[in-house]
């Protein structure tokens, strides 16, 4: 039986409060009728005796308290999922936005999902080919992992996120690339048109949308829609990944105007804030969001998570990219120094990290050398740099040979390791052997982290 | 037994009113669904439960039944290589019951109650026995004897005990008692939130060797003590855990992973099954008990999950057990209280916390130590705890660290800066430290050598000396320093790659025993003595070539072979006496 109520007490921000309801359920969805009509939809929020607190999705203007009807579905939020959303644009609310028909469910799937046990989790292990030097090769993502991606406000972050979208590749056990079982599901939340725009057409023009599902949340879209926008990206992704057997890469897009949602509606509620005015439980909230990445045994495919946001003030200490940091398996850290040196991905690869990657690369993986070739790139790098900084303070005739020598090594490995360019698609073999070219630069004596036969084996050139 | 019917319903928050005879902290069922929940607030006629499970769908009206009975942890043979939740449900049962997915209502018992186990007694009917005593055992792993004690409150004569296939439900004895007589089973229950009693604390002095040569060497930890690992994320923390529970020398490891990645929780389920003990050879798992409530599970039962862990712990501790705890992070233990208080409109104190958070921090690290058990033979057990802390942003001034270092006597602050360079266990050596030292002092010296705290001392002095060395380097240069300056920052530079620097996922390296790591310390510290004579004997002396900066010097190659050591298998010590014999003959 559906319940109708006229008893709307009070409204606050994006929150109203329906007064002499019966038996309603927590998380309850409900449709409210305005005078004029309009339809809108919301969830219960909290429950006290007789009185429902419900959360508007798309906002509470315009509601004249005593000529609005609330109407209690008596069911939790779900999304209608089936293969046929593949190459479609949803709107925040799951709602199509490209001018074509409704989808045909295949399924109902609650949007909130369930957690996986972790016994049932398999441990993720296999390798995803980015065609990007700095992510395929130093912080390598595999099938399952959640990889955010630290950017700042002006960052290239939406250039970097198409053209994973559009290179990543699945490798299968036979070394041939799987095109078939893979998917993208992408999920922007509170992006502007143009950005909206810009990926829409990328992914359009380069036919990366065959394989995706877009959902797409503007700016000016209602906040509160906004909560629910990631959670409908991962239930379609847990559908294909776990009924249909395909690798899903969820790309979300960005996850700074998440929190800021659930900020705005924290703070409506008068809920006591936590750091920086965020509610107290952000930490779990976006654990039910991050942890929805994974695989399961006897499943064959897998969800692997690309959360994007962009740090306030480029400051890593902030609560987001904080308690993000806590919860994924790492993060790619973007830098604005390399941006302004044009070099493009601006991947800073010290501060980047995947926890991951030793399980996901080596033989039969990516190849023999590359946990190798990996930590010496990464100890030549950070060296290279502090001896620039020395350089800096006492000048670089102060520099002793071997120091100058990873001088030149930092630079050539920013400006061509670094450095591919937007259209540059490597595969993971190319990128193993740049950095080979790369460590050539250096004395063997200093490379301390290969194996004498790896180097008789890739080394190159007179340097062996 | 009572009803009484919900009035509110908040995340995982729900107030029931007129559920009479309800006491603090009783277990309720809530809902036709029988979703578990424990009272923690009571107000006239309406008490507010934390439900350990998803409340969507809960309304007004809808049942809640009490147990009477506080939240308890089944505790008996079956507990060892078991997985459970923070609520002590096995994974395992969940899995086979619900899939793939943890789904609500799910009612499994926490130990096996139809498994028969083989009991073995050991007394014999009439003898006089008193809580804690040891009458029998049972083989729960090849590794672990199950002692089956008299449960807490009962003492008297001991009938009809009997050896033979039992569930750890079957009456196994009777014991006579003032009261009359009461049936033993092999199963205890204890409420997880009361510490189980035991006759005497003692001061710890035995170390627990981690294999870990930072831990070992310069931060030992004391069987029974207590540890914290704070670090902003990716610094480490979770790799440094789950070495200890690989590696340390305790009998028993109870893992528990709060609030964190599932990812990471596999990788454990699927380690530890693979990984050999040491000792014995045989898997870990068989001595390990893991309880596993991620973050994107309930977060009332994330609370309730280190109490679960700690309880079992003290319950071997309890039979002469070293127990070592780990709980991976106690920060997500305390943002669960954080968020409950938060619901219950408490006054928060800072950032948030409740304001008991430091006393409900304290009393959880209270629950270790080495102690002697209760029972009349006087055994000794330890429960060693080690808490992970992730504070936000690094910050070490937030509440949870602070709360922390004030109960705990080790700190292995992780360091970002050194992870970042790959320094790993990236643990730094200036800030960390360690109130052990002193307390284990006399059974190192028996056990391994009386040098090793010089050693140790040397080690730590000139780690001191480097970073002050290190400012003035970046003033003026390596140049400018004198011949014995420099000498300070090449052995500093040696103790932190060769020696500190380990790799938990080297076959040989992730574990060091105390006489190798004694022994590596030794040769780094007499090559360090060995170049000071050289300075001071000879002022002309050329730095290049003595610490063998250029190629192919018999000096580079001594140098190589330090960088090298840490390979050396555990059963070739004598090759650190043939370096140090070489860094005897050596000169330039």
């Amino acid at each position: 039986m559906q319940k109708e109520y006229k008893t709307i007490q009070s409204i606050a921000g994006p929150l109203v409060l329906v007064d002499k309801t019966i038996d309603v359920k927590y998380e309850e969805m409900v449709e409210i009728e305005l005078s004029s009509g309009e339809k809108r939809r919301g969830k219960v929020l909290e429950i006290n005796e007789d009185r429902a607190l419900v959360q508007m999705f798309e906002g509470s203007q315009e509601i004249l308290p005593k000529d609005t009807t609330v109407k209690f579905l008596g069911k939790t939020a779900k999304i209608a999922v089936s293969t046929e959303m593949l190459g479609r644009v949803f709107s925040g609310a799951g709602k199509p936005i490209d001018g074509g028909v409704e989808v045909i469910a295949d399924k109902e799937l609650d949007i909130n999902g369930n957690p996986i046990n972790p016994y049932a989790r398999d441990y993720p292990n296999d390798f995803i080919q980015t065609g990007i030097s700095t992510i395929d090769g130093l912080n390598t993502l595999v099938r399952g992992q959640k990889l955010p991606i630290f950017s700042g406000s002006g960052l290239p972050h939406s250039r970097l996120a198409t053209q994973i979208a559009r290179q990543a590749r699945v490798i299968s056990e036979k070394g041939q690339d799987d095109k078939e079982k893979f998917a993208i599901v992408f999920a922007a939340m509170g992006i502007t048109f143009e950005e909206a725009h810009y990926f829409i057409e990328d992914f359009k023009k380069t036919g990366a949308i065959e394989k995706s599902v877009l959902f797409i949340n503007l700016a000016d879209d209602p906040v509160v829609e906004r909560i629910s926008t990631p959670r409908l990206a991962l239930t379609t992704a847990e559908y294909l990944a776990f009924e249909k057997g395909m690798h899903v890469l969820v790309i979300l897009t960005d996850m700074t105007n998440y929190c800021e949602a659930l900020r705005e509606v924290s703070a409506a509620r008068k809920e006591v804030p936590g750091r920086r005015g965020y509610p107290g439980y952000l930490y779990t909230d976006l654990a039910t969001i991050y942890e929805r990445a994974g695989r399961i045994k006897g499943k064959s495919g897998s969800i692997t998570q690309i959360p994007i946001l962009t740090m306030p003030e480029d400051d890593k200490t902030h609560p987001i990219p904080d308690l993000t940091g806590y919860i994924t398996e790492g993060q790619i850290m973007l830098s604005r120094v390399l941006y302004n040196a044009g070099i493009m991905p601006p991947i800073d690869v010290l501060p980047s990290l995947s926890r991951l990657k030793d399980k996901g690369i080596g033989e039969g993986k990516t190849r023999e050398d590359h946990s190798q070739v990996l930590n010496q790139l990464f100890a030549s790098y950070a060296r290279g740099k502090e001896a620039k900084e020395l350089a800096v303070i006492l000048g670089e005739a102060a520099l002793s040979d071997v120091d100058k020598k990873f001088v030149e090594f930092a630079n050539r490995f920013e400006s061509e390791f670094v450095s591919q360019g937007e259209n540059e698609n490597r595969t993971i073999i190319q990128t193993l052997d740049l950095g080979w070219k790369l460590m050539s630069i250096l004395p063997v004596s200093e490379l301390k982290r290969l194996k004498p036969e790896m180097i008789e084996k890739y080394m190159r050139g007179s340097n062996k | 037994m009572s009803t009484g019917k919900i009035s509110k319903v908040s995340g995982p928050l729900v107030v029931t009113k007129d559920l009479e005879d309800a006491r603090m902290y009783d277990v309720v069922k809530v809902s036709d669904e029988k979703l578990i929940g424990e009272i923690i607030e009571m107000d006239k006629n309406k008490a507010s439960i934390q439900v350990y499970e998803d409340t969507t769908g809960l309304g007004p009206n809808e049942e809640v039944i009490t147990t009477s009975k506080p939240l308890s942890v089944m505790l008996g043979p079956g507990l060892m290589g078991s997985i459970y939740d923070g609520i002590q449900r096995p994974l395992q049962l969940i899995e086979k019951q619900a899939g793939a997915y943890i789904t609500r209502g799910i009612e499994v018992p926490g130990l096996n109650l139809e498994k028969k186990w083989i009991f073995k007694a050991r007394v014999k009917n009439g003898d006089k026995v008193e809580t804690g005593d040891i009458i029998g055992e049972v083989d729960e792993t090849t590794l672990i004897k199950h002692k089956i004690m008299i449960p807490p409150g009962i003492k008297g004569t001991l009938k009809d005990i009997k050896s033979g296939e039992f569930t750890i439900k079957d009456t196994i004895a009777q014991v006579e008692t003032k009261d009359g007589n009461k049936d033993i089973t092999m199963m205890q229950e204890w409420p997880i939130r009361k510490s189980r009693p035991y006759k005497e604390k003692l001061e710890p002095k035995i170390p627990l060797v981690t294999g870990q040569r930072i831990i070992d060497t310069l931060f030992p930890i004391a069987k029974g003590g207590t540890a914290c690992i704070p670090g902003p994320f990716g610094s480490g923390k979770t790799v440094v855990q789950h070495q200890l529970a690989k590696w340390a020398d305790a009998d028993i490891i109870i893992f528990i992973g709060c609030g964190e990645r599932g990812n990471e929780m596999t990788d454990v389920l699927q380690e530890f099954p693979k990984l050999k003990d040491p000792k014995s050879g045989e898997p870990l798992m068989k001595r390990t008990v893991l309880i596993a409530n991620t973050s994107n599970m309930p977060v009332a039962a994330r609370e309730a999950s280190i109490y679960t862990g700690v309880t079992i712990g003290e319950y071997f501790r309890d039979m002469g057990y070293k127990v070592a705890l780990m709980a991976d992070s106690t920060s997500r233990w305390a943002e669960a209280l954080r968020e409950m208080s938060g619901r219950l409109e408490e006054m928060p104190g800072e950032e948030g916390y409740p304001a008991y958070l430091g006393s409900r921090t304290a009393s959880f690290y209270e629950r270790s130590g080495y102690t002697i058990c209760l029972g009349s033979d006087n055994r000794e057990g330890s429960l060693t705890l080690v808490g992970a802390v992730s504070p936000p942003g690094g910050d070490l001034s937030e509440p949870v660290t602070q709360n922390t270092l004030r109960c705990v006597k080790i700190f292995w602050g992780l360091d970002a800066s050194l992870a970042y360079k790959r320094h790993f266990p990236a643990i730094n050596w200036l800030d960390s430290y360690s109130l052990y030292i002193e307390d284990i002092k006399d059974y190192v010296k028996k056990e391994i050598s009386d040098e090793w705290f010089n050693l140790r001392t040397e080690a730590m002095d000139l780690l001191q000396k480097e970073e002050s060395l290190q400012e003035i380097v970046r003033l003026v240069g390596v140049e400018s320093l004198s011949a014995n300056d420099q000498l300070i920052l090449e052995t500093a530079k040696s103790i932190k790659e060769d020696y500190l620097m380990q790799n938990a996922f080297d076959e040989t390296d992730t574990y060091t025993s105390l006489p190798k790591q004694s022994k590596m310390l030794e040769v780094i510290i007499k090559l360090y003595r060995k170049r000071r004579d050289l300075i001071k004997s000879n002022t002309e002396i050329d730095l290049k070539k003595l610490f063998g900066q250029d190629e192919k010097s018999k000096m580079a190659e001594l140098n190589d072979e330090i960088a090298k050591m840490k390979f050396i298998p555990e059963k070739e010590l004598d090759k650190y006496d043939k370096l140090m014999e070489k860094i005897e003959k050596m000169e330039l």
